[in-house]
């Protein structure tokens, strides 16, 4: 990381100190340059003093970067060196791909190694069970519980399928259409393959073969409030089960113990909300109070259980349009969800321990 | 609904919007088509490209003399590429929405009355689908827009086809096919998207990063070839394979951008307007927020043609020729970095 660093300072030192050479061969030019006027001649030598002084400096910055830069890389990670620098230029030529929903495994990459990774190990200690329950090759749909004011229980599933998966598959999550609509969040959302929560979009991925998160409770979920904990919301209208019947995929069941006590919800500042058109605005103990401080999550102690999948090959595909048959099965996934989160909570042991 | 043109009668094309580069090539190119025996350009302003073998009659789409033109050259096949995407060169909106709408209007009254008319063909958009964050990541022909347009040119073509299904309804004897075409893209058309991606420093809307599909302007070309020539009654989306995001084609093209926030899009597409340099509207700015990705499986295997440039390869050769001169350059930063490495290690022996 700090190599990084350092070699990013120096990238942004080196070519403030090409504009600069720039700077000073234009006012050679300048110089030579039959002049016409009194006070037009004073200003042109200003700046060309002023172009040759940054130049010099920035000629001087540069080289002292570079010195520092390489003294603090030491001469036996210098292929890493190149490997920073080819990248980097591959990301600011635009020479990288970008699937049909957005998703850049590249940005992908970068933001689960120095991101989510640190969070999933050291902060939430977030303990796997049941990864053989997920399908090692092709279409399958993750189920899961949904609290916390902040996704943050699908980014941990996300890493929990990356890194314990032995695929290493990335687990495609669908989001409410709120996601989309704010500016960052939608832009980071697509980036990590993310995609809004519709019939279309949820059968084109499962056809594909991919893994797809969802959280049915929405928002209701994600926005209750603290003493509601680890109790399921209503399961939307069922659409998860519709998409995977009709693609023939399993159901995986995914019971998340730990997200609730991440930003504890004491109370929903509900007209700020509405005000604001967000579902809900969490008054939580340290938020907003501390201010920024109020952003960091509880260091609350995590299982993630991938339950027993659910065959859906089996049924006859005219099921997915068949209310009664979509309801049953929902409420099935939604009761083994329940059930594991009732089992689990007394295994945790201390919620911060 | 098949009205197949009886083989070895050799046919007459009527193609409108033949004085902007799309509808002037298309009719040169049929023009030079054997099995045609005729190729005549309408539009309200003279052409300013070459038509190559096709004849030029300038009437207004908007008056019905169109329909005596196609009584007169006994038109069979009416190929309708003149619904415009820019107010500026009519001179405004009003008169943009005029020759968009009552234009298609008289040209479809003149091919209902035609007992000789057996084939349409419309170039259309993909703006159609709109774009906002509600939209599933990738239209297929079946879907309609979440939001529907709700102005310029996108809002044109949802009416223009609105008008051309109750005319396919009406006549169910002439074969109708609707292109549906992502942004032309390549080294000579002219069009909003090309101009943005042509100014010095470009906005992008803050936060967002909308997907863009482009087809090359040949392909687009060859879409609209095959459609008039064969028989492919129904709705074709048309983009080349693949897409970029906003900010890689920034990258590519070598252009600074300045992220603004998108308080409204409307005021986005007037603060483009105010820089005098891109004819762009509201819902163009939506499409640089959110982006929109169609599916071309129809268009691969019913109309049989898959686009020779991908998105990526269409926008590469557009930037080849019309960005050659952008400050971040792809030369500019491969220089930088062999520079910087040069740096670095040349320190190691010293």
């Amino acid at each position: 990381m700090r190599d990084d660093d350092g070699v990013w300072a120096a990238a942004v030192s080196e070519v403030a100190a090409e504009v600069d050479r720039a700077e000073v061969d234009r006012a050679d030019v300048a110089l030579d340059a039959p002049l016409d006027g009194g006070p037009r001649l004073a200003t042109r030598s200003w700046s060309d003093l002023l172009g040759a002084a940054l130049g010099a400096v920035g000629q001087a910055a540069g080289d002292v970067l570079i010195d520092v830069v390489r003294d603090a890389i030491g001469p036996d990670s210098m292929d890493r060196v190149d490997d920073v620098l080819a990248f980097a230029r591959q990301r600011l030529t635009g020479d990288y791909v970008v699937d049909e929903f957005g998703f850049d495994q590249q940005f992908a990459d970068i933001i689960a190694a120095n991101v989510l990774r640190p969070l999933y190990t050291s902060w939430f200690r977030v303990d796997v069970r049941g990864v053989e329950n997920l399908p090692v090759a092709g279409g399958g749909l993750v189920v899961a519980n949904h609290s916390g004011t902040f996704p943050l229980d699908a980014l941990m599933t996300q890493q929990a399928v990356l890194h314990e998966h032995p695929g290493g598959r990335q687990l495609r999550l669908l989001g409410a259409d709120l996601v989309f609509a704010v500016p960052i969040v939608a832009e980071i959302a697509r980036a990590s393959g993310a995609t809004l929560a519709c019939a279309e979009d949820s059968a084109r991925l499962l056809e594909q073969g991919e893994l797809v998160g969802v959280f049915p409770e929405g928002f209701k979920g994600s926005g209750k409030l603290y003493k509601d904990r680890y109790k399921l919301q209503r399961f939307g209208r069922g659409g998860f089960v519709s998409a995977a019947v009709r693609t023939h995929v399993p159901l995986v069941p995914c019971s998340i113990v730990g997200a609730e006590e991440t930003y504890p919800m004491l109370a929903n500042a509900g007209t700020l909300a509405r005000l604001l058109g967000l579902p809900y605005v969490p008054l939580t103990p340290t938020f907003p109070w501390l201010g920024p401080l109020g952003l960091v999550p509880l260091p609350s102690k995590w299982i993630i259980q991938f339950g027993e999948p659910i065959p859906t090959d089996g049924f006859d595909v005219a099921l997915a349009d068949d209310p009664a048959f979509v309801f049953d099965l929902t409420d099935q996934v939604r009761e083994t969800i329940q059930q594991t989160l009732n089992r689990l909570l007394p295994e945790r042991g201390p919620t911060f321990g | 609904m098949g009205a197949a043109v009886e083989p070895g009668m050799r046919r007459t094309v009527l193609v409108t919007g033949v004085s902007r580069y799309v509808g002037a090539r298309l009719a040169a190119m049929l023009s030079a088509d054997p099995a045609i025996e005729r190729v005549v350009g309408v539009d309200v302003v003279a052409p300013t490209h070459d038509l190559g073998g096709a004849g030029f009659v300038r009437t207004d789409v908007r008056d019905p003399a169109i329909a005596a033109v196609m009584e007169r050259e006994r038109t069979d096949t009416v190929v309708h590429a003149g619904v415009l995407a820019t107010p500026r060169s009519v001179g405004g909106r009003v008169s943009m929405k005029e020759i968009n709408i009552i234009g298609t209007m008289q040209l479809l009254a003149a091919c209902q009355r035609s007992d000789v008319v057996r084939r349409l063909v419309v170039k259309s958009t993909t703006a159609v689908y709109g774009s906002s964050p509600r939209d599933p990541a990738v239209f297929t022909e079946d879907m309609t827009a979440r939001s529907a347009p709700r102005s310029g040119y996108a809002k044109d073509a949802v009416e223009v086809e609105a008008y051309v299904r109750g005319f396919a309804r009406r006549r169910p004897d002439i074969a109708v096919t609707t292109l549906r075409f992502a942004n032309f893209m390549g080294p000579r058309v002219t069009t909003p998207m090309t101009a943005y991606f042509e100014l010095p420093v470009a906005p992008t809307p803050l936060g967002f990063d909308g997907r863009l599909q482009f087809i090359h302007e040949d392909d687009g070309l060859e879409v609209m070839r095959l459609a008039t020539v064969g028989d492919h009654p129904g709705t074709f989306n048309a983009a080349g394979d693949g897409l970029l995001t906003l900010s890689q084609a920034l990258r590519i093209a070598g252009r600074p951008s300045v992220p603004l926030p998108t308080v409204s899009s409307t005021l986005v597409g007037q603060l483009f307007r105010r820089f005098g340099l891109v004819d762009f509207s509201g819902e163009q700015a939506r499409f640089l927020a959110h982006g929109r990705v169609v599916d071309c499986t129809r268009l691969h295997h019913e109309l049989g043609y898959r686009p020779k440039h991908s998105t990526p390869e269409a926008f590469a050769e557009f930037v080849r020729e019309r960005c050659v001169d952008a400050p971040l350059r792809r030369e500019r930063i491969v220089a930088a970095e062999a520079a910087i490495r040069d740096r670095l290690h040349g320190g190691r022996d010293a």
